[in-house]
Order: structure tokens, then C-alpha cells, then sequence
């Protein structure tokens, strides 16, 4: 018996000869498995090697870490403290209420408020939330989805309270909802008119903030979930086509927005899985511009990408492995080409960071780019006997999964059907029960753990338990104080575009916003209009 | 997990898993509802964004042996108090109530002293899950 193929016991890990996607990997590869016509030049279509020629010569990708909790006053502070220490852009996380449209009052609300992120309840949060940032300088990145188009309409009515004006806006709002159908939950109204609200924001900002990206394709979630990084590519791609062909139903020109799209993924620990998904996709989905839709200019072809290295990777026995994963995870971004980075803390798996550990994230960014010299020259792996063999594998793999999700009928019907939800948990499963069962290595959880270890970190971020109450004490203020005629007339307008199918309502948005109406009260207009999402519950 | 299969150690009880609140991460609580199933227990699903009274409301109409809730947000201190308070309303306090998610250990005796049976982790193996399960329900 071969030592590779030695049985899995409890104590003593092996390595296997299949990665984490489940795809072969010889001991050995030679010349013959690169095939040169399927990688072409840095900067060049198919863009296997990169979307730029220098790599990050030109610019490097952006740091940015997610961050956002309790009130706009606390989330401000820490970006202040996150700009000072070198991160170069920005990323909000709001907090549940403000994603799934409930204003901080709703009962469902009061326990969230500012929990998973800021409370941003209407414009006056928001003016608070960018106090002394200039919003012509830095890019602002919003996980939002269910409300983000409202979220991009606030933070357009910020920019005009500042005088910046809107075509120098820069930043991302994910906006992508049919990941939240099947993986992270923040949906709000039905499938279809959630596929209208995006088109409006998309189309409107091509139009008004064109250095914006008006979505953020995401497979972060998914994989998360337990998909693998095949499968991670392929749903996210599936789900790019479906905003695709949304966006040219409603008259899109594909060669102006699709310049637009932008994408965000994990990165686990599988180093070449990781790798090799970054160029297949990048390689995938220029192809599918190119071919599918004839897109012209290598703008629209490109495959912009940010990255989160962390989440579900990251465990709570011997917490402090998870910054030596995060350190491989992040150069794994780096080789992918990654045009922005996001390394989470190592106390990921309790709570979120402290300044500490927000700091050592930032930090371990800094040393891989100024440090190692792993940037200095584009696509430093390409070339690479294996590296190609395994990106046209994993092109090969993602190619055949999509292919699975058009038999079914495309993502739509596979979600409002629940297929998609069901195979996720499915896989989410069977990735458990290989950990448990000593296939998936996770080194201090599942091997080379301690008598008696005791669990924990020195330090675990604690939020102040005043935030709700104090949030809810402005609240009240804002209604006390907004001009409610103004109110009430913004919120009939965005009504009667709501019940119009192809009128966009992002000015009507935009309105509703100057107007200090809440998050809350725009959802329900438009919820009167639409409806709500209702979750198949198939297990 | 075939172990499981043949020895249904959760055979004849009926189980209530539930999300609370807003918190959309749904797949821990899929994974757990998937392998109780397969552990032999009758398995009841409520899908995201129920209130603590739904929740109670469905573990006494369904007569169920035990209410798993899964939280990752950071609200499973209050979400967790205020379903217990809802069973003892409604007068199903005997049901035991199990914690799954994101739980910081101090935070973990916290729930035990609210009355929770066990607190569960993502690096806990299901067969610990279902060996626990199977202790406190016995």
C-alpha cells in the first residue's frame, strides 16, 4: 500500500490525492498538461494570467475589512481607526434590521439592533455613519442586498448633503439577492421584483455614478454553506447570467454594464483549489461575454473580483492557527489576482473583532504586500506544469455544474423551487460529516487537539449594551423632527412607481431618503406592492 | 453516520428546529435538522425569521420533545430567554430547548442558566450532537 492511500484514522492525518473540489492531483505533472492557447497574456483575453498586464504594479488590490456595529458614532470611530492604521477603502456591515428591512421599533428588530453590523435606519444615521470622510476619496463597499437599493439611494443623498458630487463616487454595493435565497437568508420580497430593484439601481447608477459598482456578485455565501470552490464559481457565475439577461430585458447595453459587474468569493484553504478558481472564473466568464453576448470591449470582459479570506475556515479551538490561515488564504488571493482583500480576524469564530484583531487582519495584508514580494510581478504562477493543469480542471468542473443548474431551468426556477437550497445543505452535510469524520484536516479541531484545552481568546469584543437604546432614543428624534407631509408624499410617489413595471425607482428612493424616511417605511410600500419572498421549506 | 442510521438512537422523538430572529445562516441548522432525521427523530423545520412565540407556539402544537434553536448574530441571549419564556407561557416548560451557533463560552453558561439543555459548536462532531441529544432526552 502506498503511504498516500494509508486508511484515515483518528490521530494521524493523511494526505489525500484529490483536492477539496474533489478534482485529481498527480504527484507529479509535466509540460505536456499546459496547453498555451488556453492561457494567453497578462491583460488579455481570455485573461487566465490577470485583467491588467502588470499585475499589481499598476495599483494594488484594496485592503479592506468589513466592519460596522452598533451605532453610526461607534462604526465611524473604528473606520477612522481602520483608514489611520493604512486600510484603503472602506466596508459597512449593517446590522440585521437595516438588511432585512425593519426599522429598529419592529419587534423582530430589537434584539439585532447593532449586532452583525451598523444600524443605518435612515439619512440621518447615514450622515453620522460618514462624519468627516470624504466620500470623493474613499471607496465604500455595503454588504447589503434586500435593502440595497435603499442603501445605495442613502448614500447617494450623503454625497449630496456633502457636496461630492455623484459621478465621483466609488464603492460597491453586493446587491446580489439570489445568493440570499439560497445561502444567506436576507431576502425580502419575491424573486422577480427583487430582479427589478436590481436592475433599477444597476441601470441608474451606470448612469449617475458610473466609478460605482452597482453589484457584487457573490459566492462567499454558498461556500460558506459548504459548497466547494467549484461549485462556488459555478452558482456565482449561474447567478451573473441571470442578472445578465435581466439587465438586457430591461435594456441594458452589455457593453456599458457589464463593466460594471464586480464578484466576491471566499478563499478556504485548498491553495491550488483557491488559485485555480480565480483564473478558471476569470477565463469562464470573458468567454461567456465574449461568446454568449459578443461583448467587444475587454472592459465589459473582465472579471473584477473581491475577496474575504476567513469565515467558516476559521474555527475557535486553538484560535490563534487562524492567522497562519488567513496568511495562506490571503496569498492564495494574491495569486488569484484578487482586485480587493478582506482578512478576517482571528476571532472570527466568536464575535466580532476587537481593535486588536482588526489590526493583526490589516496587518497580515500589509506584510504580504510590502513584505514578501509575492506582487512584484503578475500571475507569478502561471505557467506552472500543475497550477495550468489544475485551472483547466477547474474550469472543466465549473463548466459541468452550471451546465447542472441550466438543465434544471436556469437559477431562478431552481431557487423559488427550493433545488438549490436543498443541494447546498446536502453538501453542507456531507462536508461535516468528512470532517468528522478526519477526511477534511482542521488542525486543533479534528487532529492535534489537547488534553482539556480550554476554548477561547484573551480578548472578545463586547458591545455596549446601551447601543439599542440609544439607537431607538434617535430614532424617535428623526420622526419628531422630519417634516412628515414630505415624508408621506415621497412614500406615495415611490408607491405608484412601485406598481409601474418598468419604472425605475431609484430616483423615487433617492427622494424618500432627503426626505428622512426610514428603511422601514420603504420596504412596506414597496412590500404593499410586491409581497413577500416565501421560503420553500424542503428538507 | 450509517451507525446512526441502523441504531436511531433518537428513535420516537419529535424534535422542533428553529431559526429566531433575523439571522439568515441557515445551514448549521439544516445540517442538524438533516442528521436528527437520520438519527430516527421526527424533525420539524421552521425555516428563517421566526419570533420566539411562533416558535413556542409550534413546539406545543406539534407536541415535540425537544426545540433546537440556532442563532449566529449575537442576539442569542435575548432570543434564547425570550422562547423559553414563550414555552413557560404557554405552559411547555418540560420541552427542552438546545442552542446551536456562534456562542462565546461565557455566554454559553449564561444560556445553560436560562434553562438551556446543551450548547452546541461548529466544532463539535454531529455524533456528539446526537449522543447529547440522545443523553438529555433519555
Amino acid at each position: 500500500m502506498n503511504k498516500r492511500e494509508k486508511p484515515i484514522t483518528a490521530r494521524e492525518p493523511v494526505m489525500t490525492s484529490v483536492s477539496r473540489s474533489g478534482i485529481a492531483v498527480p504527484a507529479s505533472v509535466d509540460a505536456s498538461a499546459v496547453h498555451p492557447e488556453n492561457i494567453g497574456r497578462p491583460g488579455e483575453y481570455p485573461f487566465t494570467r490577470g485583467i491588467f498586464p502588470d499585475g499589481y504594479n499598476g495599483r494594488l488590490w484594496t485592503i479592506r475589512q468589513y466592519s460596522g456595529f452598533g451605532t453610526a458614532e461607534e462604526s465611524n470611530a473604528r473606520y477612522k481607526f481602520l483608514l489611520a492604521q493604512g486600510q484603503t477603502g472602506l466596508s459597512v456591515a449593517l446590522d440585521l434590521p437595516t438588511q432585512c428591512g425593519y426599522d429598529p421599533t419592529h419587534p423582530m428588530a430589537r434584539p439585532e439592533i447593532g449586532k452583525v453590523g451598523v444600524s443605518l435606519s435612515n439619512l440621518s444615521e447615514a450622515e453620522i455613519l460618514f462624519e468627516g470622510l470624504d466620500l470623493s476619496k474613499i471607496s465604500t463597499s455595503f454588504t447589503i442586498n434586500g435593502t440595497a437599493a435603499i442603501i445605495y439611494a442613502m448614500y447617494l443623498a450623503v454625497a449630496d448633503k456633502q457636496g461630492v458630487p455623484r459621478e465621483k463616487l466609488t464603492g460597491t454595493i453586493q446587491n446580489d439577492i439570489l445568493k440570499e435565497y439560497v445561502a444567506r437568508g436576507t431576502w425580502i420580497f419575491p424573486v422577480r421584483p427583487s430582479m427589478r430593484l436590481i436592475a433599477d439601481s444597476i441601470l441608474y447608477s451606470n448612469d449617475v455614478s458610473p466609478r460605482f459598482n452597482a453589484i457584487s456578485i457573490a459566492g462567499a455565501h454558498v461556500r460558506d454553506a459548504g459548497a466547494t470552490a467549484a461549485e462556488e464559481m459555478a452558482y456565482t457565475l449561474a447567478n451573473g447570467l441571470a442578472y445578465v439577461e435581466e439587465l438586457r430585458k430591461r435594456g441594458g447595453d452589455v457593453e456599458k454594464f457589464a463593466k460594471r459587474l464586480s464578484f466576491f468569493f471566499y478563499v478556504h484553504m485548498d491553495f491550488f483549489d483557491e488559485i485555480a478558481k480565480f483564473r478558471a472564473g476569470r477565463r469562464l466568464w470573458a468567454r461567456l461575454m465574449k461568446e454568449r453576448y459578443g461583448v467587444k470591449d475587454p472592459k465589459a470582459q473582465h472579471f473584477r473580483f473581491g475577496v474575504v479570506c476567513g469565515g467558516s475556515s476559521l474555527v475557535a479551538p486553538q484560535p490563534y492557527n487562524n492567522v497562519v490561515r488567513v496568511a495562506v488564504e490571503t496569498m492564495a488571493a494574491v495569486f488569484g489576482g484578487a482586485q480587493s482583500i478582506f482578512t478576517c480576524a482571528m476571532d472570527e469564530a466568536f464575535q466580532i473583532p476587537t481593535e486588536f484583531s482588526a489590526e493583526l487582519a490589516v496587518r497580515t495584508q500589509q506584510i504580504l504586500a510590502f513584505e514578501s514580494g509575492i506582487g512584484r510581478t503578475v500571475d507569478p504562477l502561471g505557467g506552472s506544469y500543475f497550477l495550468e493543469q489544475h485551472t483547466d480542471r477547474m474550469e472543466e468542473m465549473i463548466a459541468k455544474v452550471m451546465s447542472e443548474i441550466d438543465a434544471y431551468g436556469g437559477v431562478i426556477p431552481a431557487i423559488e423551487d427550493g433545488w438549490m437550497q436543498l443541494r447546498l445543505a446536502e453538501r453542507g452535510l456531507e462536508r461535516k460529516l468528512d470532517t468528522d469524520a478526519g477526511k477534511n484536516v482542521i488542525v486543533g479541531q479534528n487532529f492535534f487537539k489537547k488534553e482539556n484545552e480550554q476554548i477561547g481568546v484573551r480578548e472578545l469584543f463586547t458591545l455596549d449594551p446601551t447601543v439599542a437604546q440609544r439607537a431607538l432614543e434617535k430614532f424617535q428624534r428623526v420622526l419628531d423632527t422630519r417634516q412628515s407631509s414630505a415624508v408621506d408624499v415621497a412614500l406615495a410617489k415611490l408607491s405608484a412607481a412601485a406598481a409601474k413595471d418598468r419604472e425605475n425607482l431609484m430616483p423615487y428612493l433617492v427622494d424618500c431618503c432627503h426626505a428622512y424616511a426610514t428603511v422601514g417605511e420603504m420596504v412596506s410600500v414597496l412590500k404593499n406592492q410586491w409581497g413577500e419572498f416565501k421560503e420553500p421549506v424542503n428538507l | 453516520m450509517n451507525e446512526l442510521k441502523t441504531k436511531r438512537p433518537l428513535a420516537g422523538k419529535r424534535i422542533l428546529v428553529g431559526k429566531p430572529g433575523l439571522d439568515g445562516h441557515d445551514i448549521g441548522a439544516k445540517i442538524v435538522a438533516l442528521t436528527l432525521r437520520d438519527a430516527g427523530a421526527e424533525v420539524i423545520y421552521t425555516g428563517l425569521r421566526r419570533t420566539p412565540l411562533q416558535i413556542a407556539q409550534v413546539a406545543v402544537d406539534e407536541g415535540v420533545d425537544a426545540v433546537g434553536l440556532s442563532i449566529l448574530s449575537g442576539s442569542h441571549k435575548e432570543l434564547v430567554a425570550d422562547v423559553i419564556a414563550q414555552l413557560r407561557a404557554l405552559k411547555a416548560g418540560n420541552v427542552k430547548v438546545f442552542v446551536g451557533g456562534t456562542i462565546p463560552g461565557a455566554d454559553q453558561d449564561v444560556l445553560r442558566e436560562l434553562g438551556v439543555s446543551a450548547v452546541f459548536t461548529a466544532d463539535m462532531s454531529l455524533d456528539e450532537v446526537v449522543a447529547e441529544l440522545a443523553h438529555k432526552l433519555s
